[in-house]
């Protein structure tokens, strides 16, 4: 069990030289609680991957440090730094049962016979794993491999963090919702730290307390879902988060409004020297009402409208910039043009994709 | 589900039949009917049921001792050359390069000696023993070595295993390193997570995922070292006196050396019957191992 500090750390697979810019993971200094979970959310080839490889030693890292409990274990061997990992396709030993796969870790450290057999018992019953103790393990289907997987990483005592690694994409669907309780049980049971990664917003919200969205090679934001979702920190964030995502729009800020197509929308905040760079105002598709045109709201073009049971949203066009709307209960649609109504205090005002803070 | 019926369908097959019948069905049955006659000559032939079988079971007859000796020299041999070649190639296919140019190079030359005709290994390895313009033996020879393999059948036993380990080797190698290739690194990263020996990842993991190709690998080398003619034929021509003299070496001296085509065909339908029934072990063996594995889920 352990606290992980990231310092300054970096990856490219070019080998050191290479310019920052195309390192597949630029420079990152972060801490990671003990005990708590995190998921690493990302679109496919962010760098998440390479950042768990980097954790749990698998890869060297091209610059920096990491240290588990102030301790630097940068130069460690995956052996010696006490992780557990799950790999994306489960990873069972063909020849061996149940019992012997989850041995199989305690065997290699020369753990005493006595004591390997109550620590499999103790996890194989953590796991409900115990009635299939003495199966082979290649019988098994693919979710209970992954609790086997998983069980490898647990039987250690001394285990520092377990890393999951999109440990989902296999299973099936009903399947999944009950193994990722199971995480978040064994989690609360077992006060270990946990990293996730995932390119599933849903299993990232649903299993984390701390979400980190990377982007590109770079940490955008670290938080609680909560705040990813009302506060990003940076337009991909809002755009990756939610569904649909948040809407950009290019716009000018000065004072307490910004001006779309000439259109003004009032903001909460202040803001105060945004000339230069790239200006956008971010707002979620649920604080956007659709009404019918009104000269006080900014007219849209409807697209189309999506009837998702609960909420519908329109998609709508302002200029050549597409937004989506919510449509309150009892619009009705009159003709293509309607007018979009947004709530102050949600809208957010980026600049070079990061979020601006007004003054009050 | 209703079918409807129409036996015309069979004249479809009918060319390839005439095809199959032409150049197997008729030979063989040739063969059958040799096996149960005598002849003195002249196309004339006696009924002699199943009597050449009888003589050729029988291990204190002049045919049975013959097929006998040769039969165990065979199956010593097969063996042999399976116990070496399994684990060298094992062990090569472990010790080649993952990635880079290297792979191809190495790829290259173990395939080189794959792709030299039998008659031209037995010829490079009869003149490379020999004592007078062989390197090999001229070699072994000027360090004090005495060898030679036309007068000593231990030196006779040598040189055939060794040139059939340097001829087939690479196969085994080849499979392996196929079997190697497709383990997803997940395993070998996970082995290292969970402190894995060395040799605990070869058992563990390399050689249960290697397990089918190993056993394609030992079915091939069997079959064809237990078949071997040519290059034993060419270096020691089953010499000296009849050491290195295995099944189909027999055979032939019986068929086309004294023309004995009635032994020579009981002969070759044992011979025949003895690989059949291997084959068909192994492919049990085969299916059964494949049928124990779940095989749903795939290992990317």
């Amino acid at each position: 069990m352990a606290r992980i500090d990231l310092v300054d750390l970096a990856h490219s697979y070019n080998g050191d030289r290479a310019p920052t810019e195309s390192f597949a993971l630029k420079p990152v200094t972060m801490t990671w609680r003990q005990g708590g979970a995190y998921a690493l959310l990302g679109p496919s080839g962010c760098g998440k991957t390479t950042l768990l490889n980097l954790i749990s030693g698998i890869v060297t890292p091209s610059r920096g440090k990491i240290l588990f409990d102030g301790r630097d274990v940068t130069p460690l061997s995956t052996q010696k730094r006490n992780i557990a990992q799950v790999f994306q396709f489960p990873v069972i030993y063909d020849t061996m049962t149940v019992g012997q796969n989850l041995a199989f870790p305690l065997k290699n450290r020369g753990v005493p016979k006595g004591e390997i057999d109550k620590r499999v018992a103790e996890i194989a019953k953590l796991l409900d794993l115990t009635a299939d103790i003495n199966r082979k393990a290649t019988r098994l289907t693919a979710d209970a491999k992954q609790k086997i997987s998983l069980g490898r990483g647990l039987v250690r005592s001394d285990v520092a963090a377990v890393l999951f690694d999109e440990p989902l994409t296999v299973i099936d669907p009903e399947l999944k919702w009950q193994l990722r309780s199971k995480l978040k049980a064994l989690h609360r049971e077992l006060d270990l730290t946990m990293i996730y990664v995932t390119h599933d917003q849903t299993e990232a919200l649903t299993f984390a307390d701390t979400v980190v969205v990377m982007h590109d090679g770079r940490v955008v934001q670290s938080g609680t879902p909560a705040e990813l979702f009302e506060k990003p920190e940076h337009t991909f964030v809002g755009y990756f988060i939610g569904s649909p995502g948040m809407n950009i729009v290019p716009a000018q800020v000065s004072g307490r409004e910004a001006r779309i197509d000439g259109h003004r929308i009032a903001l909460n905040r202040s803001y105060s020297g945004l000339n230069g760079g790239k200006i956008e105002i971010g707002v979620r598709p649920e604080p956007v009402d659709v009404a019918a045109p009104a000269p006080d709201l900014l007219s849209a073009k409807i697209e189309r409208i999506d009837d998702l049971g609960r909420l519908r949203f329109a998609r709508v066009r302002v200029g050549e910039v597409k937004l989506a709307a919510r449509v309150p209960p009892g619009f009705s649609r009159q003709g293509d043009i309607a007018g979009l109504r947004f709530d102050p205090a949600h809208v957010h005002v980026y600049a070079d994709s990061l979020l601006v803070e007004g003054t009050a | 589900m209703d079918k409807t019926v129409n036996q015309k369908a069979w004249f479809l097959v009918l060319p390839v039949f005439a095809v199959v019948a032409f150049s197997a069905i008729l030979p063989l049955m040739t063969v059958v009917n040799y096996s149960v006659q005598d002849t003195f000559g002249n196309n004339q032939f006696f009924w002699n049921g199943v009597g050449w079988f009888k003589e050729l079971l029988d291990p204190t007859s002049d045919l049975g001792g013959r097929f006998f000796a040769s039969l165990w020299r065979n199956l010593f041999f097969s063996t042999v050359i399976l116990l070496i070649e399994v684990p060298l190639g094992i062990l090569i296919a472990l010790s080649m390069p993952r990635e880079g140019w290297q792979v191809a190079a190495c790829l290259v030359i173990l395939a080189l000696p794959l792709l030299i005709p039998w008659n031209v290994v037995g010829t490079i390895w009869q003149i490379f023993g020999r004592g007078d313009i062989g390197l090999l033996g001229y070699a072994l020879n000027s360090i004090g070595v005495n060898y030679n393999y036309v007068a000593n059948d231990i030196d006779a036993w040598v040189t055939v295993i060794v040139m059939d380990v340097w001829h087939w080797t690479s196969l085994v190698a080849l499979l392996c390193y196929a079997g190697l290739k497709s383990i997803p690194d997940a395993y070998y990263q996970a082995a290292q997570i969970d402190g894995a020996s060395r040799w605990a990842v070869f058992t563990a993991i390399q050689l249960p995922k290697m397990h089918r190709v190993l056993l394609i690998a030992v079915l091939l080398r069997f079959m064809d070292s237990f078949m071997i003619y040519t290059e034993p034929f060419v270096v020691t021509g089953g010499g000296p006196g009849n050491s290195t003299t295995f099944v189909s070496i027999e055979l032939v001296k019986i068929a086309l050396g004294q023309f004995d085509l009635g032994k020579a065909a009981a002969l070759s339908l044992v011979y025949n019957l003895i690989i059949l029934i291997v084959c068909w072990v192994f492919y049990t063996v085969m299916t059964n191992a494949g049928a124990a594995r779940p095989r749903k889920q795939g290992t990317a």
